[in-house]
């Protein structure tokens, strides 16, 4: 119960910009032709926001599996970065690592690296109810776009900044954790300049590859610092 | 294809290659005992990972034409400052987003 009340109050944010997005996706959805349960369907088994997005006009233009299958790659190559910070703590996790592999989206992803769980909560049920949480807001915001979309009086023009805001206010308590800047750094050095060399839509993955190599590079630097903290 | 296996058969395959995508480095690394860099790396990548995600979202503020990414860096200016003085999330991600979402239909 300790723990479903900590996974509420640390997906709270997340649920707004889920409720949002998954309405955006269930009224393209159902103005492409595509019912509710096909829409709650991906929302269940897809999970991945960008992605339902594109998928839409995709499947309205017949694409074939392969090109929709290279498009997923594409966009969510990213997700492939994600794991290798929790390969250790989801194995304590048991049957329930499999459900946190399939769930680690974006926000999901942000809300594990930023929670500290205190002494009375068991860490492990409190990020699967976290994961559990973020994925039920996603597929609520589904079907709430695909039965009720068009009878939403609201202008949400700008909403997705939340997701922005959320990001970046996890930046902000990481800056206040890390000794050493130099992942900060990185990040913004290879950004900026694969993003001039390859335009802004395709800078995203090789981004991510150069700051893997980046870290890499600067591990005794980086160890160092950290290290101080810990004595 | 059919009608209706068509949408079917194409959420399945997006829905296969995402979690193929997530489950990769559990693949990689799952039963052995985890190398020291891939240790250091879970704990210098994270950081990395969130700017460079930060950066993607605002990948579409243009500087060049009106209003000149006015919204988007206001907007972050704010949850930053609210952040690192404040100390509440739902505040600075509130605010950032009202900011943003108010200097879009005004300017």
């Amino acid at each position: 119960m300790r723990e479903l009340r900590f996974a509420v109050k640390h997906t709270l944010p997340i649920f707004f910009t889920y409720l949002f997005i998954g309405i955006a996706f269930g009224m393209l959805m159902i103005d492409a032709g595509y019912g509710v349960l096909l829409s709650v369907l991906s929302a269940l088994f897809i999970y991945a926001g960008s992605m339902q997005l594109v998928m839409v006009p995709m499947m309205a233009s017949g694409a074939s599996l392969l090109t929709l299958a290279l498009m997923t790659a594409f966009i969510n190559a990213r997700h492939i970065f994600y794991g290798i910070g929790f390969i250790e703590s989801f194995r304590k996790m048991g049957w329930r690592r499999f459900y946190m592999i399939f769930a680690l989206t974006d926000e999901t992803y942000s809300i594990l690296c930023s929670v500290r769980y205190n002494d009375e909560l068991d860490p492990n049920r409190a990020a699967f109810l976290i994961a559990m949480l973020n994925h039920l807001y996603w597929i609520f915001g589904c079907l709430i776009g695909a039965c009720a979309g068009r009878f939403l009086p609201f202008d949400m023009r700008g909403i997705e900044f939340s997701a922005t805001a959320f990001f970046l206010v996890v930046v902000v308590e990481q800056w206040r954790q890390y000794r050493s800047k130099l992942p900060f750094l990185a990040a913004v050095v290879c950004a900026l300049a694969l993003a001039l060399l390859l335009g802004r839509e395709y800078f995203l993955v090789p981004t991510l590859a150069a700051c893997l190599a980046a870290l890499l590079l600067l591990r005794r630097p980086i160890e160092r610092k950290e290290e101080l903290e810990h004595e | 294809m059919s009608e209706t296996l068509y949408p079917a058969a194409a959420i399945a395959v997006v829905a296969l290659v995402t979690c193929a995508l997530r489950a990769l480095p559990f693949a990689l690394f799952g039963s052995r005992p985890l190398p020291k860099t891939m240790r250091y790396l879970s704990r210098a990548l994270p950081p990395a990972i969130m700017t460079v995600l930060v950066l993607y979202c605002l990948r579409n503020t243009s500087f060049a034409v009106f209003p000149f990414g006015i919204p988007e860096v206001a907007s972050c200016l704010l949850v930053v400052l609210l952040q690192a003085f404040r100390r509440n999330m739902y505040l600075s991600i509130i605010a950032g987003t009202v900011c943003y979402m108010v200097l879009l239909r005004v300017l």
